[in-house]
């Protein structure tokens, strides 16, 4: 089959395995040849290649809760189970993921393996942090358990690691009690980049904090901003305070035609969404649906950008010098006449101690580009202004970064090539990008 | 409600649980491999069902269906709704050429369904109550030459169920047949799949709103009653000639 990452670029020819458990997995990796190479793939979220590679083992019928302690607020489930899953289980029961991305379609084994983040970051740190203790089986088919007390090196390895050292079949995750599913979401209007970095410093209480950036404005207006911040509404004795919204939604049945995606359409979007958001109120309460997954609602919105996909580029930079490195990111998009659909800045909190982790303190920036030739040079220049400032890109959206730039901007690599060449001698696990960025031949 | 499941870890029946988990129901399951078994009873309960128990029973030992489905009803009490998922799908070239291995797939598919179902009817009768729902196939609605052993294993069942929802109509007691297009599960995992393959979310949904409706032969997705009507509609000369 073809398979690709939700970016739909690159694809390549896969076959997909789906083991029914991990006895069924276990039994699969015996019946390997030595030479075979393969890649664990959840819920298909990465944007790029890192989990692409000629045999991918699904994860997609892991998918049982275990066991729900809710004393204690932890769940034990098997990793292809999906965050919306958990929310529509934990809920109504007063309890929530501490830490949830821009989609809820993602499995517990990506979030885990890409040690994701949310909008509360600066606050709760990345998934990773949230978990309490994960089953791993690696390519000889042992199955390791492992925590950040036990077996703690292959646990920082795996967590953030890309699916690189082994299959990871369950998990166990800290929940966070809340009294209603809403939120109560405040927005600031900033007129440029340094006022929204000042508006974000001065709420680093907030416990969600995000900002939509018209990557498009320029001169005195570059980096005008709306940033959302967020607060769990305290319990209102509504019945929806316990329930998960489930809403229909709207599939782009087809890819798109590309051109639509242009300079001028962007422009009109970002500007006019800008002003519209600028004049809304400032004020709002939203369900956990609309604030945390607003993208959800259109399925395979990743066909909007035509069919030759797109690239998603997020990067973070030290607080230090984020003001200087992304005007700088800002000012050369505009220059090569190229914008993203939708930018977004975050303020990250201190980074953990996962070998291969992408958050660090200071500030990213996501950016979308569809995929055209003339993108590729652009995004190599990005590269080095965002290495000048000392800042990486985030391997989950990654595509195309060099094996320079990403052992240039992850200090920890050998650390965690060492871990992984003690699970897995013969590099049985690899991805395209493993492969590319030079961590697997 | 009360809900009993006979092979129930199949991805239809797992996922048609699910919905009756959260829903919380009480559920009892019944399938051969334990460890899916212990998974799945753990996976309702965290969903929210009032009760999950559960019995091992390979559907191939027919004389130890009636001690199964006498702890069946005896952790549930009554039964509002029992459903019957297991299958398997043969490799219709061994199974062309060999007869044990025919009968044995005879017997899981269709034999070992109407014994259950003749141990099941007396207990509805009783009950003078309750639904019971049988996951066929359109495979059984015309023979075709890919996999008609497996077709013939499930047309006798539907043509089963036809008989038995007469009988039971007095006694208040509804009988559903629902007829599976292609599904995406462990089953099937060796096909390539293409845009008539759904998922069994897809598929449970149908089972759960067939049975509360009262369906009689329920298509699951519902475009494969329009699919079928076609693939019936083909005259013999050219339909024997076809290798689909």
């Amino acid at each position: 089959m073809e398979a690709m990452g939700w970016g739909r670029y690159p694809r390549t020819q896969a076959e997909l395995v789906e083991p029914a458990d991990s006895a069924a997995l276990q039994k699969h990796l015996g019946a390997q040849k030595k030479s075979a190479s393969f890649i664990a793939r959840g819920a298909g979220r990465s944007y790029g290649d890192s989990a692409l590679a000629t045999q991918l083992i699904g994860s997609r019928f892991w998918d049982n809760f275990l066991s729900l302690d809710e004393e204690r607020k932890t769940l034990r489930c098997g990793a292809g189970v999906t965050l919306g899953e958990i929310l529509r289980v934990c809920i109504p029961r007063g309890l929530f993921l501490p830490v949830l991305p821009g989609t809820k379609e993602v499995s517990v084994g990506g979030a885990i393996a890409a040690d994701i983040h949310g909008k509360n970051h600066h606050r709760d740190g990345s998934f990773g942090m949230h978990v309490i203790e994960l089953s791993l089986v690696l390519p000889s088919g042992e199955l390791r358990r492992c925590s950040a007390v036990e077996n703690s090196e292959l646990f920082h390895a795996t967590c953030g690691g890309m699916g690189l050292t082994g299959f990871i079949v369950e998990a166990t995750l800290a929940l966070a009690p809340i009294e209603s599913s809403y939120i109560d979401q405040q927005s600031l209007v900033a007129p440029n980049l340094q006022a929204c970095f000042e508006r974000i410093e001065e709420s680093a209480d907030s416990h969600y904090s995000v900002a939509w950036l018209d990557c498009l404005a320029r001169g005195s207006e570059l980096g005008r901003s709306i940033l959302y911040l967020g607060e769990h509404s305290p319990a209102r004795s509504r019945k929806s305070d316990r329930t998960f919204p489930e809403r229909g939604r709207v599939g782009i049945p087809f890819a798109t035609p590309a051109f639509l995606l242009n300079r001028a359409t962007m422009s009109v979007f970002n500007s006019s969404y800008y002003k519209l958001q600028a004049s809304k109120k400032r004020r709002v309460s939203l369900d956990c649906d609309k604030y945390f997954f607003p993208l959800d609602s259109l399925s395979n919105w990743n066909r909007l950008y035509g069919s030759k996909g797109f690239l998603q580029y997020q990067f973070v930079i030290p607080s230090g010098a984020a003001l200087t490195g992304i005007t700088t990111v800002l000012e050369r998009i505009s220059q090569a006449g190229k914008g993203s659909f939708l930018s977004v800045l975050k303020k990250f909190g201190a980074a953990n101690e996962n070998l291969l982790s992408f958050p660090t303190e200071g500030y990213t920036l996501t950016l979308d580009f569809k995929n055209e030739p003339a993108l590729f040079p652009l995004l190599d220049e990005l590269d080095r202004i965002v290495l000048a400032h000392g800042g990486r890109l985030y391997l989950a959206k990654d595509a195309r970064m060099s094996e320079d730039v990403f052992k240039a901007s992850y200090p920890r690599w050998e650390e965690f090539l060492a871990i992984k060449q003690q699970v897995d001698r013969e590099n049985r696990i690899a991805s395209l990008q493993s492969t590319r960025l030079g961590l697997t031949p | 409600m009360n809900v009993l499941i006979i092979g129930a870890t199949s991805a239809i029946a797992k996922a048609t649980a699910r919905i009756y988990a959260e829903q919380g129901c009480a559920l009892h399951l019944i399938a051969r491999n334990e460890d899916h078994l212990q998974a799945l009873c753990g996976d309702l309960t965290v969903r929210g069902a009032a009760a999950v128990t559960s019995g091992l029973l390979d559907m191939n030992k027919f004389a130890e269906h009636q001690t199964t489905l006498d702890a069946a009803f005896a952790a549930l009490g009554e039964v509002d709704v029992a459903l019957i998922c297991h299958g398997s799908l043969p490799d219709q070239d061994k199974v062309a050429q060999n007869f044990k291995q025919a009968q044995k797939e005879i017997n899981t598919n269709g034999m070992s369904v109407i014994s259950l179902l003749t141990d099941l009817a007396p207990r509805f009768i009783e009950q003078g109550k309750g639904s019971i729902a049988v996951i066929t196939s359109v495979a059984g609605d015309r023979g075709r030459q890919p996999n008609y052993v497996y077709g013939a294993a499930k047309a006798l069942v539907s043509t089963y169920l036809q008989g038995l929802r007469g009988r039971l109509l007095e006694h208040k007691v509804q009988v559903v047949d629902i007829r599976a297009g292609l599904v995406d599960s462990p089953m099937t995992a060796q096909f390539p799949k293409g845009a008539l393959w759904s998922s069994p979310e897809r598929v449970a949904q149908k089972i759960v709103s067939s049975i509360r409706r009262g369906g009689h032969t329920v298509y699951a997705p519902g475009y494969w009653r329009l699919i079928m009507l076609v693939v019936c509609a083909i005259p013999e000369f050219i339909f024997k000639r076809l290798k689909f």
